[in-house]
């Protein structure tokens, strides 16, 4: 298997970089190429935008985004919020983004995933899950499917997602640690990749996922600290968990 | 054009924005171009890759690129391949239901067997030592195998070609300095 992956996810709102208390009371973080650059610097093995707004009147605006960070970033990074069609996959693709990461529209139109993969390849085609109380939720969380998450995770990679982004509702934002039971149950039921998301809180929590499945995202402790993420690398690899080398810049 | 342009070869698929981002890194300007005397000509000629085997061998076919590319292989121009780019360059792909490649070098493409497909994320390369961004299903099989990764196929060369399944323009410092070597041979 390829060595784990420390992935950093920037929430991006009307063209900058946000965070926010679930989906409230957004501030406004910095410049998107600025803080990509920044968590590369710093030994990102790939990012993860999205797009928290994702109105239509954004998708200029987002495009002009990626297309910048495609300019200054030397790392794969995937972009997800509000993909509903090929043409926005391939709008955002052709902007320079490796991924897409679909959500809602994946679970409205799972066609969409097969069609996405078949014109840029599997790799191309993450497949976002919010669970929660073994469901699929849409809407950043709040509304619940009757759609159970092993099975969808399933099926998507039957569809020709390339890679699962599962995130535990009931731990994002708590930094208490990831859902391992969930990773687990995921990661066995399929045979892609999968990133674990939700929770992380320290280097133990990251490392602890990484001995569970592919790929940790990781948001408000990096976010709370940007500096810190070379030390969180060091960290991690000093509980056992090998991430890749990195090389100085000459 | 000046001298040093480097020629990102353009299949009508193909992330190239990238390539021609690390280029512009090392200092090098680039063009995205399909116009044969362009690719048979050039100093440096980069077959990128993303994609599908078919379109894009139907495309470089069309365009006269496709022989452009024979022309300079025979003529031992440099040519480096990334991916699908490298994977072109072998004999045939299991892709797409079988797709005939360039045959400039010897070996197949064949389906990934591998515990998680596609297989994603930074892996070490042999003898090489360093990691590399690697995003791929398919896989080459070929006798002209110069290095490896996890025991599968990570670099072919025959002649004047190079190809590397990893993505160079993905791979942060290795890959820009990778970049820079190749771009360093005549």
């Amino acid at each position: 298997m390829p060595l784990p992956r420390l992935i950093p996810c920037l929430d991006v709102a009307r063209g900058r970089v946000v965070k926010g208390v679930s989906f409230v009371n957004l501030r406004d973080v910095g410049d998107p190429v600025e803080l990509a650059q920044h968590y590369s610097d710093g030994g990102a093995d790939e990012l993860v935008f999205l797009d928290i707004m994702a109105t239509p009147d954004d998708e200029s605006t987002l495009l002009h985004v990626v297309e910048r960070v495609a300019d200054v970033l030397e790392i794969p990074f995937t972009v997800g919020g509000g993909i509903r069609s090929v043409a926005d996959a391939s709008a955002i693709i052709e902007a320079g983004a490796d991924r897409v990461s679909l959500n809602s529209a994946a679970l409205a139109t799972p066609e969409l995933i097969t069609e996405i993969a078949r014109r840029f390849g599997s790799q191309a085609v993450v497949v976002a899950i919010d669970a929660g109380k073994g469901v699929v939720h849409t809407h950043g969380g709040r509304v619940a499917t009757d759609i159970a998450t092993v099975p969808w995770a399933v099926e998507a990679a039957a569809r020709g997602a390339g890679e699962i982004l599962l995130t535990s509702i009931a731990r994002d934002g708590q930094r208490t640690g990831f859902d391992l039971v969930l990773t687990r149950a995921v990661r066995d039921a399929v045979d892609i990749p999968v990133i674990a998301s939700g929770g992380a809180g320290s280097a133990q929590h990251v490392a602890d996922a990484l001995r569970v499945t592919d790929a940790a995202l990781v948001a408000s402790i990096v976010h709370e600290n940007p500096a810190g993420l070379p030390g969180l690398r060091r960290e991690i690899e000093a509980l056992g968990v090998t991430l890749r080398p990195l090389k100085e810049r000459v | 054009m000046s001298d040093d342009v480097v020629v990102v070869v353009d299949y009508g698929a193909g992330n190239t924005r990238s390539v021609c981002a690390a280029l512009g890194h090392l200092g090098r300007s680039s063009v995205v171009s399909a116009e044969p005397s362009l690719i048979a000509e050039a100093p440096h000629v980069i077959l990128p890759g993303v994609g599908s085997a078919r379109s894009a061998m139907i495309h470089l076919e069309e365009t006269g690129a496709a022989e452009a590319l024979r022309e300079r292989y025979a003529a031992e121009r440099p040519l480096l391949g990334i991916c699908l780019g490298m994977q072109l360059a072998l004999q045939a792909s299991e892709e797409d239901g079988g797709v005939k490649g360039l045959g400039l070098l010897e070996g197949l493409v064949v389906r990934l067997d591998a515990p998680r497909v596609p297989r994603l994320g930074w892996a070490l390369v042999e003898p090489w030592g360093d990691a590399y961004y690697f995003a791929h299903s398919f896989v080459a099989e070929s006798p002209d195998t110069v290095a490896t990764s996890e025991g599968l196929c990570a670099a072919v060369a025959r002649g004047s070609f190079l190809g590397v399944q990893f993505h160079p323009e993905k791979s942060d410092r290795a890959g820009l300095e990778f970049l820079a070597s190749c771009l360093s041979r005549d």
